[in-house]
């Protein structure tokens, strides 16, 4: 149990003279920038204020379920309570978190490009995220929506009193954002790879993006069209989702499931890619199966397009399209198995630091187990009919979304921060908040498999007595869940000034970003760098970091 | 992985020396070309997605309603359709041109020919708009005034006119906005940015209009011609 931290090497590094981040300093460069680093950091700050949002939100909810009774909220703002917070953080955090904040700043850095293909397109993106954003929040503002995330018709086209359309329009505009970002590193990563950095020398990470732009680009326009098929239905009442009006829909259940089911792995895939880089880095090991690591992201992608009727089981649909889909989802299990079991086999026999990256990844592949195997079970076609639309849904989802998905953003901020910021975090606290998030997250979810078992339903604000002690125990673990995600943004900001210097690479980790200094200078890479090994080659890393003065050097040449 | 210190050809040292049009993330022309190549197809994807979703919708009810759709069709004018499909086949025929003449950099001609595409798709949206004031005129606006006496379930043959606004509704919003790119390029081109190494926003405007025919050429058949031929 040793850890990387080496304080004799690390006292000697010094912040690089020029970086992107001093390169210029008005907030107009910081507004119409090109960067790729900085549309990164422009996303992870205003993903961090919609995380606030939606945290908001989720405390409502579990501060009313933690008595029986009505006190806090009516059933009114209940229901837009927990539509809003499924909203912001599904459609505001969660689809652009790794993807948009890493995906902008690290991607190009691993293939050695100067940018991402298309600088313009992407600095759009970011403003369409805000632009949809500012929808959301004035959704918010003017009293919310009450439809739940999933915006089921005919309720959100016909009956709803909540700003429906707004809601909408907010989704609409910021799934635009999501199909530019997914095209852009599409493109990036088939036209800019460095010489050399052939399709399977490529990091794991490079392989999430990829997959999961493919969701973007594919999936995200069809929930557009849903969206706005449900924004004329609503204003103009054509009844194409209205059965009173002719219309189905069970229509408006597929179309919106065609996407939003693979946006689930639009929101995991990024996560299993951070994790396989931090897995390396803290075992000082090649990635085990480092292929079937790759292909299982590809094929979790592709799969991902043929599982969605798994939400419709009791939507009347046919039971034989439903064993097919049953059994479709089922095999969704088996390539996200074989990423498990590989991290396993990888951490299996290597040198393990345990540092916060290395300590949220583990935590992550836990709980990914437990979301991923009780996806499983509600894949079940007969155990689905008793567990749909119960807490056991929420907890499962929140597993795999918080206990995955916001695990692993966290792993990737932790083991990134001194690449893009120049500064080590504390580590003492950075574990303790790891730690004590793992416990609240635990807290928070498992007893919502139980209480979910047991039968009481989501989207209700009261519940029957004896369900109490779980919902007070998921209601305590969330103040926890709250409280140590406030140590992260803490000691983060705090390192912004005090921080050490961290050296070009901290975690002496392989790839082509960790040859640059921290925080990486404007333009990339002094010269086109030519790869000729294959990815995480641990067996060649030397121990001493790269000493700052070379780089310096090259950067000024 | 080890980073060569050998320096590959089109470093970022030679930034200077690069043409204007050539963006700094490119190492050259023809990797800037085939990026944007490859994006303008990948953006031809969503809309195929895109559409996907109306041709879904289209398709379930049509086949759950069909005498609706057939009677909604027939109110439909398909002379000014089947006028319409022409105009914007013909478009596309002198958008291609406009593509050639860019490729051998002859600029009189690509203004000539994106005028020519610019007046087509001026005249489909003309149209367009006749045919819709038609439908204005005899109350066939889905939800706001619909009025229908014609055979037929009048809540299933609104259904139908509901596709058929979103539907060519979604399709002229791309004419519209292949007018304002059409309108850019001009521009551009009276400045002189393009050349034979560098036109590909001609290109690839040439690939979205092409697609923006190709939807129309589906759309035609399916909203004009349910049943066969009429009037």
């Amino acid at each position: 149990m040793s850890t990387l931290e080496a304080p004799e090497a690390v006292a000697e590094h010094k912040m690089p003279r020029d970086h992107f981040l001093n390169a210029t300093h008005t907030v107009k460069s910081w507004l119409l920038t090109m960067d790729h680093k900085r549309v990164g950091l422009l996303y992870l700050i205003s993903i961090t204020f919609f995380f606030l949002i939606g945290g908001t939100f989720a405390s409502m909810i579990r501060l009313e379920l933690a008595t029986p009774e009505a006190d806090l909220l009516e059933a009114d703002q209940y229901n837009t309570a927990f539509t809003m917070h499924g909203i912001v953080m599904i459609f505001f955090f969660l689809i652009p978190s790794i993807p948009a904040v890493f995906g902008n700043f690290i991607m190009p850095l691993m293939i050695g490009a100067k940018d991402v293909a298309f600088p313009k397109l992407n600095l759009a993106s970011w403003y369409l995220f805000i632009f949809g954003g500012t929808f959301g929040i004035l959704t918010t503002l003017l009293g919310g929506v009450d439809t739940g995330w999933t915006f089921y018709t005919p309720f959100s086209s016909t009956y709803s009193n909540g700003n429906v359309i707004l809601a909408a329009a907010a989704a609409f505009i910021a799934g635009f954002s999501s199909i530019l970002t997914g095209l852009n590193f599409m493109v990036t990563i088939h036209k800019m790879r460095a010489p050399g950095l052939t399709w399977f020398k490529m990091p794991l990470f490079v392989w999430g993006m990829y997959s999961t732009s493919l969701l973007m680009v594919l999936g995200t326009p069809v929930i557009a069209i849903t969206l706005v098929l449900l924004m004329v239905e609503r204003g103009l009442h054509i009844g194409i989702f209205d059965p009173s009006l002719g219309g189905d829909p069970v229509l408006f259940q597929h179309l919106f499931w065609f996407y939003s089911h693979p946006a689930v792995y639009i929101m995991i895939l990024p996560g299993m890619g951070v994790i396989s880089e931090v897995i390396g880095a803290f075992c000082r090991k090649r990635v085990f199966g480092y292929e079937f690591i790759a292909m299982s992201s590809v094929s979790i992608a592709v799969l991902g397009f043929f599982v969605w009727g798994h939400h419709l089981f009791i939507s009347g649909q046919s039971i034989y399209v439903g064993m097919v889909f049953s059994f479709i989802t089922m095999l969704v299990a088996v390539p996200s198995a074989i990423k498990v079991f590989n991290w396993m086999a990888t951490i299996y026999k290597g040198s393990v630091a345990y540092d916060a990256p290395m300590l949220y990844s583990l935590a992550f592949i836990g709980l990914f187990s437990v979301g991923g195997l009780t996806g499983v079970i509600l894949a079940l076609m007969g155990l689905d009919i008793h567990m749909h639309d119960t807490y056991f849904v929420v907890a499962h989802f929140h597993y795999v979304m918080v206990g995955g998905a916001v695990t692993a953003f966290m792993a990737a901020l932790h083991f990134w921060w001194p690449k893009i910021t120049g500064r080590i975090y504390p580590e003492l606290w950075a574990r303790l908040a790891a730690v004590l998030i793992f416990a609240g997250f635990n807290l928070t979810f498992f007893p919502q498999f139980i209480v979910g078992y047991l039968g009481m339903p989501r989207r209700y604000h009261v519940y029957p007595e004896e369900w109490q002690l779980l919902n007070v125990m998921s209601s305590a673990g969330a103040t926890i869940l709250a409280l140590s995600f406030a140590m992260p943004a803490i000691y983060l900001l705090w390192s912004l000034k005090n921080g050490k210097a961290a050296g070009p690479n901290p975690w002496r980790a392989t790839g082509l970003e960790w040859t640059l200094s921290s925080p990486p200078p404007e333009h990339n890479f002094p010269k086109t760098p030519i790869v000729e090994e294959d990815a995480y080659d641990y067996s060649k890393v030397i121990d001493n970091p790269v000493v700052e003065d070379e780089v310096e050097e090259l950067e000024h040449a | 992985m080890s980073v060569s210190t050998e320096v590959a050809p089109h470093g970022h040292g030679e930034h200077a020396e690069h043409p204007e049009y050539m963006r700094h993330q490119f190492d050259d022309m023809d990797q800037q070309n085939s990026a944007a190549s490859l994006g303008m197809w990948l953006f031809m994807m969503t809309e195929v997605m895109f559409f996907g979703g109306f041709f879904l919708g289209y398709s379930i009810y049509r086949s759950e309603y069909y005498e609706s759709f057939v009677n909604g069709s027939h109110h439909l004018a398909m002379f000014l359709g089947g006028l319409n499909t022409v105009v914007l086949i013909t478009s596309s025929v002198t958008m291609a041109f406009a593509v050639r003449a860019a490729q051998l950099g002859k600029k009189n001609h690509i203004t000539a020919f994106l005028v020519m595409t610019l007046l087509l798709a001026c005249t489909f949206m003309v149209v367009k708009f006749i045919e819709y004031k038609d439908k204005w005129d005899h109350h066939l606006i889905p939800g706001m005034d619909f009025v229908w006496t014609d055979p037929g379930d009048p809540r299933t043959v609104q259904l139908f006119y509901g596709f058929y606004f979103c539907m060519t509704g979604m399709h002229g919003l791309h004419v519209i906005i292949g007018v304002g790119l059409l309108i850019w390029l001009l521009i551009r081109v009276k400045q002189n940015k393009f050349n034979s190494e560098y036109y590909a926003p001609i290109e690839n405007f040439g690939l979205y209009w092409h697609f923006v025919d190709l939807i129309w050429i589906f759309l035609f058949p399916l909203l004009y011609l349910i049943g066969g031929l009429h009037e």
